[in-house]
């Protein structure tokens, strides 16, 4: 998945991020059933992937793996994680390393994410000590710095406030704000403008394309909004329950869409002022995890589909160098072809 | 038939110079009382079989006045008026008739169905409080009602955790259509839902519309959404509404510099293209201490001199449209 369209980077020779057959499973009554499903994805510097899925198809669980935080009794069973060369997934000490350094995350909920008793100064001082202890005399400026960064107003008065006394956009820009603190080469966005009012969002996304532009960051964004995905990413990968069903360029997935999924997903959006006399549904709900088969997860609600579906999960298929596509309907295409 | 001739001529819902002020604590611990002003004189009205969208970003009233229309808040001022009669004078009786007619469907479907009632009883309870029906046959209207929403019958043995986020707002849509209300005030009734989901419950609640002749006041901080549904938007801010206009003309000319910053702010999927329009600048004021003049006014690109004196009210300019801005005579 490599960018185009941005001149420099064509160069780049090593992706920043592999993921492969990166499996999480959870004990369900006596067995192991998996959240993440051989999720494969890479991701090239300063690019911007988008990850897009419902709740519960496992955007989370997978940017959790990659800091080492899959919750007990979930377990990574199979696959790999390089960053930067190093395998994350054998190596805990490169994780505990490379994790609010080099990798930095936002959490969705700003609201439960900052420490209510102390000031937004102190909370930034932690954490630009707790990585390198020899900045302390700076950590005053270096904090002001930083939230002058992300557009706060104000910040030798604002780093003395409480996050009580800032709104949600506020504080978000606060988180921003702290994981931008030890200048990450990865930034990982989980949902961060899903709490917020949509003029809101509109500066938070711009902050966000502004970090990318001028440090040159690499970005995994997390959405269940194709909006805000089509806003900000270059790279889309889209989940169902654990198992990827598409990815591609912007282009690729939101103009030329493969997977019947992806198609059902973008139809059933309202859109301004170009709405449909009635909006097309995708039938059915997510399966619960106890019942998932073996073929494709998506296989019960897929208008299109046959019975391979449901015993075999389908391998990647390529459309084009960018645009990938898993789904039994462009394998059979590739099979007769032989 | 005479009687409902004449009514025609009314609006099912009208809703005039609606004020609704909650005390609170200007520093913990003190007496004295500021106020935050959550809806601040809103008129509007609502015609039969219309639905009549609100839309505004939170904090700016929308579920206040939702709440108020619905009778759920006290010391509200204003009039609303349901086929002619002031529904904040009823009481007693005549309050609890009106209850028949105006149902309400909430945001969040977990919290508005009790966790340990099955989803029976749960749908009966309307029959039971208005005493429609022997006890017999309303086991067999709850099965009416769940198939009318496209749920199954045997879901009706289920407790709410048994069933899925959309599958618990579909139970809600039915126990508000139970009692063949006139108007349904729905609160941001699928933003906790997956979209699969919400294409799903907007096409049932079109088809009710349709099929039952309802209206509703649908409140939601999406305006694609709205604009799927309404005829008629209305945005509010801050208290007060700053435009109505036909969803066509309100997405394609919007007036007021709010809605037009709302729009630009709207990621578009439209191609896959991405939007060149610069977002607002700032943030929503408080709503305890609202700009003076014009509360747009700190936010707003064409703001003049006068915007911080001057309220403006809201006036029609065109056949069906009303603005508030001192840019439009």
């Amino acid at each position: 998945m490599q960018s185009r369209g941005h001149g420099e980077e064509v160069k780049l020779d090593q992706p920043l991020v592999v993921v492969k057959d990166l499996t999480i499973a959870f004990p369900v009554q006596d067995r192991l059933v998996s959240v993440v499903d051989s999720l494969s994805f890479s991701l090239y510097r300063k690019s911007v992937l988008g990850i897009v899925g419902e709740t519960g198809s496992g955007k989370t669980m997978t940017v959790w793996a990659m800091l080492g935080l899959v919750p007990p009794p979930g377990q990574v069973i199979k696959g790999e994680i390089w960053f930067d060369g190093e395998n994350l997934l054998c190596s805990p000490e490169a994780t505990r390393r490379v994790r609010g350094t080099k990798i930095a995350m936002v959490f969705q909920d700003p609201y439960s994410s900052l420490n209510p008793f102390y000031t937004i100064g102190d909370q930034i001082a932690h954490v630009l000590n707790a990585h390198d202890q020899r900045r302390k005399d700076h950590i005053v400026e270096e904090s002001i710095t930083l939230l002058h960064q992300v557009g706060i107003p104000d910040p030798p008065h604002r780093i003395k406030d409480y996050p009580l006394q800032l709104s949600g956009g506020m504080r978000q820009r606060v988180m921003i704000a702290l994981a931008l603190a030890n200048k990450p080469t990865l930034l990982i966005a989980d949902e961060p403008t899903s709490s917020l009012d949509v003029t809101i969002q509109a500066q938070i996304l711009e902050l966000f394309s502004g970090i990318r532009r001028e440090h040159g960051t690499t970005i995994i964004f997390i959405s269940h909004d194709l909006g805000v995905i089509a806003e900000i990413a270059d790279e889309v990968l889209v989940i169902y329950a654990g198992q990827a069903m598409e990815s591609g360029s912007i282009d690729d997935i939101f103009v030329n869409p493969l997977h019947p999924y992806t198609r059902g997903l973008l139809s059933t959006i309202p859109r301004l002022g170009d709405n449909p006399e009635r909006l097309p549904i995708v039938k059915g709900s997510l399966p619960s995890l106890a019942d998932m088969g073996q073929g494709c997860r998506f296989f019960s609600r897929c208008a299109e589909s046959k019975p391979i579906c449901e015993v075999s999960k389908p391998g990647l298929t390529a459309a084009s160098f960018t645009h990938q596509v898993y789904c039994h309907i462009y394998q059979v295409q590739a099979c007769s072809l032989r | 038939m005479s009687e409902s001739n004449q009514l025609s001529d009314l609006a099912l819902l009208r809703v005039e110079n609606l004020v609704k002020h909650y005390p609170v604590a200007v520093r913990s611990f003190s007496r004295s009382t500021g106020r935050v002003y959550a809806v601040d004189g809103v008129t509007f009205s609502i015609q039969r079989g219309e639905a009549f969208g609100l839309v505004g970003e939170s904090g700016c009233g929308k579920s206040t006045l939702c709440r108020a229309v619905a009778g759920l808040e006290s010391e509200v001022q204003g009039v609303v008026y349901l086929e002619g009669r002031n529904l904040l004078n009823l009481r007693g009786k005549e309050r609890k008739a009106i209850a028949r007619e105006v149902q309400m469907i909430f945001q969040d479907p977990k919290a508005s169905l009790h966790p340990l009632m099955r989803i029976e009883e749960a749908l009966m309870e309307p029959f039971a409080i208005h005493n429609l029906g022997q006890p017999a046959e309303r086991s067999k209207m709850v099965e009416e009602l769940l198939e009318r929403v496209g749920l199954r019958p045997e879901h009706k043995h289920r407790l709410p955790r048994g069933l899925s986020g959309g599958q618990r707002q579909l139970v809600c849509i039915a126990r508000a259509i139970a009692l063949k209300p006139k108007l349904i005030l729905c609160d941001e009734p699928v933003s906790s839902l997956d979209v699969s989901m919400q294409s799903q419950v907007l096409n049932l609640l079109q088809d009710l519309q349709e099929d039952l002749g309802l209206s509703y006041l649908f409140v939601s901080h999406n305006l694609g959404i709205v604009d799927y549904l309404c005829k008629t938007i209305s945005v509010m801010y801050l208290g007060k509404i700053v435009e109505i206009a036909p969803n066509r003309d309100l997405v394609k000319r919007p007036l007021h510099p709010y809605t037009q910053a709302l729009l630009s702010s709207i990621p578009s999927i439209s191609k896959g293209r991405k939007s060149q329009t610069r977002p607002p600048q700032g943030e929503i004021p408080s709503a305890d201490k609202p700009p003076s003049g014009c509360r747009f006014h700190p936010r707003c690109l064409y703001a003049m001199e006068r915007c911080q004196r001057e309220p403006p009210s809201l006036l029609t300019i065109e056949t069906h449209r009303q603005v508030a801005c001192h840019l439009y005579p």
